[in-house]
């Protein structure tokens, strides 16, 4: 046989070869444009966010401070604000601050708020972004100048502690996320109260205990596509149930506790705990799955029953796990948006939730309301509202990381 | 010595298994609850004289106003939103996905991992915010002011590709590595270069997988509100057309819930049609994609 006529000549070879080369090279650099395209997303992403956090703002005063004090608004003490504000708010404007909170023990910089939102009135007329004040700054200063001679103009940082701390307002200069971010975390402690147990459960159940049948697999199935259901779909679920039909339960009035409707954090929290149910299932069934066999069957052969097997060695091995699962469940609750709209937050609620039979407000829904605003200084805070949201997602994964890593075991 | 070996029914056993048990099926109930409180409502909705099953599915206008109720206002939308997030997801995960399963290091990956872990972890309200005030903008500079609304399709539907995209490569990257190793060497003993086995030889291997990724990819597509809500349009629009404005079918749930809604209305009862179509449409996309992870894992174990 000659092999001539199965190799081709070396040259011919060759050319095919760095031919086939070129070809690799080309698609190489497809995939590393397709991995840039997704980090430049998030760079993107998190410049957008940062972006619309910080910026000038040119406000105007209604009133001019010297009407009230003679002192410079920036000098102003704890105790000559609390004089100004008693002597110039109406008494029953003054009576319902305070019984928010006692002005006494307000700060400094909350009554200056006060000060500056109530008797001032600061009237913003335009606010840019973070890039715009930097590259644009003559701009800026010149179309201000030019549109609003009376108007003063700042940098301004929205994400503040004061933002921090303050409760919803409607005016987005004075707005903070406090109420939010209680309720944000009221409903998603609900939400794992409900569905960290019953689904641990369930996991145990069908790792340790279902038989191999039909059944079994069916319940399987169905947590997994309960996984994929939207979450939307959930809050139906959540308006037709814990809203309508639970209502005496979810709004407390068959506790005697208030008469409002069931559209309180209750129903939101349930729903989000039904939603964070199958991924709580799967995690924990993975997290018992991988406690090696010969851990139980050293435990039965000592005589142990199959609820104290489990109860000594397999849960205690495939703690960590569950807890991790239930930290990534726990952060899809605190960013899921679409049941709490649907289930009925309110979207304006200045005053704390103080139990779980109160309307509520939450992060996501905020953020939500700010954004689809018209006026820019609400895309500020929206943006202040982020960062706030995805720091507290942050911590959480962080958390669930360390102790991944803190207590995986190798068998 | 005299022991008794015989089983010994254990009552707080039992009590234990049985609520285990409870807590296990707990999830079958909560799939008839959905389907049972949808479809009670739906059906409300259905009996209305304004309404007929033939008009909810054929009509191309959605006005509760004057009594027309044509899904396909709403499914338009949402059928180019998920198209455009789609053609921009599958390709970049894929890619994504080949790259990490076959070419990189084990540094690229201690680094592109959690990027992409951060990128499927971004609150879509946050997507929303990000459609809204980034590519909005960057989009209204392309086509310029006149030819794109504030709000419009391309601008969700691209940032929802980014949102799945994640998903896909993950999903996919599972069925790559997954393709065993010896088909990879045959194929770079019979001469193939590196890209050669990758795409001729691991990526049928995978297609199986990859297909269920797309699955999914579709019924996260199809489900998704935030996005759409924020950057979308408010208002049923039939229209394929990606620059204008159109409502999709979460949407418009999320803005008709959000506002004050009597029970019993018309209104109130037709988000439940539209939900439990959403409801059926993901349930068989889910089962399609579960069967089909299912096959495709017998054959290599």
């Amino acid at each position: 046989m000659n092999t001539n006529n199965y190799y081709p000549q070396a040259q011919e070879f060759q050319k095919e070869l760095n031919s086939r080369y070129r070809v690799a090279s080309i698609w190489q650099s497809l995939f590393l444009f397709a991995l840039l395209i997704a980090v430049l997303s998030l760079t993107a992403l998190m410049y957008n966010v940062i972006d619309g956090a910080f910026g000038y703002i040119a406000y105007e005063y209604k009133n001019d401070p010297s009407e009230f004090t003679s002192t410079p608004v920036n000098e102003l003490t704890q105790e000559e604000l609390l004089t100004i504000l008693q002597s110039n708010l109406s008494s029953g404007a003054y009576k319902k601050l305070n019984n928010e909170q006692a002005m006494q023990t307000r700060s400094q910089a909350d009554l200056l708020n006060l000060f500056l939102e109530r008797l001032v009135q600061v009237d913003t007329k335009q606010t840019w972004t973070m890039t715009e004040s930097i590259f644009q700054r003559e701009k800026i200063l010149q179309e201000t100048a030019s549109n609003y001679p009376e108007a003063r103009i700042e940098f301004r940082s929205w994400l503040t502690p004061q933002f921090l701390v303050s409760p919803m307002s409607s005016r987005a200069e004075f707005a903070g996320v406090r109420t939010a971010v209680l309720g944000s975390l009221w409903l998603v402690g609900i939400a794992i109260a409900f569905a960290l147990p019953i689904g641990t459960g369930a996991a145990i159940y069908l790792q340790e205990y279902a038989p191999k049948n039909w059944f079994t697999s069916l319940i399987q199935i169905n947590i997994n596509n309960l996984a994929g259901v939207p979450s939307i779909v959930y809050g139906m679920l959540g308006l037709a149930v814990f809203v309508r039909l639970l209502e005496p339960l979810t709004s407390g009035s068959m506790f005697g506790i208030s008469d409002a409707n069931g559209r309180t954090i209750l129903s939101a929290g349930l729903t989000m705990g039904i939603l964070v149910l199958p991924l709580i299932i799967i995690n924990a069934q993975e997290a018992i799955k991988a406690v090696p066999d010969s851990l139980r069957q050293a435990s039965f052969g000592v005589g142990a029953t199959r609820w104290q097997t489990v109860w000594h060695h397999v849960l205690p091995n495939a703690l960590p796990g569950i807890l991790t699962g239930s930290i990534l469940a726990l952060s899809r609750a605190l960013g899921e948006t679409a049941p709490l709209i649907v289930v009925g937050a309110s979207t304006f609620i200045s005053v704390d939730p103080d139990g779980p039979f109160s309307k509520f407000t939450a992060l996501p829904i905020q953020i939500y309301q700010w954004t689809t605003r018209a006026q820019s200084e609400f895309h500020a805070i929206a943006a202040s509202g982020i960062v706030v949201l995805l720091v507290l997602l942050l911590t959480l994964n962080a958390t669930a990381i360390l102790l991944r890593n803190q207590f995986q075991r190798k068998y | 010595m005299n022991f008794d070996l015989k089983k010994k029914t254990r009552i707080g056993e039992s009590i234990i298994q049985g609520l285990l048990f409870f807590a296990g099926i707990l999830s079958i109930f909560i799939t008839l609850a959905i389907v049972y409180e949808l479809g009670k409502e739906a059906l409300l909705f259905f009996n209305n004289p304004d309404v007929t099953l033939a008009k909810f599915l054929g009509g191309t206008t959605w006005q509760p106003g004057i009594g027309d109720y044509g899904i396909w206002a709403l499914v338009s939308a949402t059928l180019t939103t998920s198209f455009i997030a789609i053609s921009i997801s599958l390709p970049l995960g894929l890619a994504v996905a080949i790259y990490l399963s076959e070419y990189a290091s084990l540094r690229a990956l201690s680094i592109l991992k959690p990027v992409l872990e951060v990128l499927a972890g971004v609150p879509t309200v946050v997507y929303g915010y990000f459609a809204l005030l980034f590519v909005t903008p960057v989009l209204q500079n392309i086509f310029g002011n006149e030819n794109i609304q504030v709000y419009n399709m391309l601008s969700a539907g691209l940032v929802m590709g980014i949102m799945i995209l994640p998903l896909i490569s993950s999903m996919s990257e599972d069925s790559l590595s997954a393709v065993p190793r010896s088909l990879r060497e045959a194929a770079y003993a019979m001469g193939a270069t590196k890209i050669e086995a990758s795409l001729q030889i691991v990526l049928p291997a995978a297609l199986s997988g990859i297909g269920a990724a797309l699955i999914v990819g579709i019924s996260r597509a199809v489900g998704e509100t935030m996005i759409v809500a924020v950057a979308s349009g408010a208002g049923p629009n039939f229209t394929f057309n990606p620059l204008q404005a159109a409502e999709t079918m979460t949407g418009h749930i999320a803005r008709i819930s959000g506002g004050d809604l009597s029970y019993n209305s018309i209104d109130y009862t037709s988000l439940f049609a539209i939900a439990l179509m959403l409801f059926l449409v993901t349930l068989v996309l889910n089962l399609i994609s579960q069967w089909v992870v299912n096959r495709f894992r017998e054959r290599y174990e």
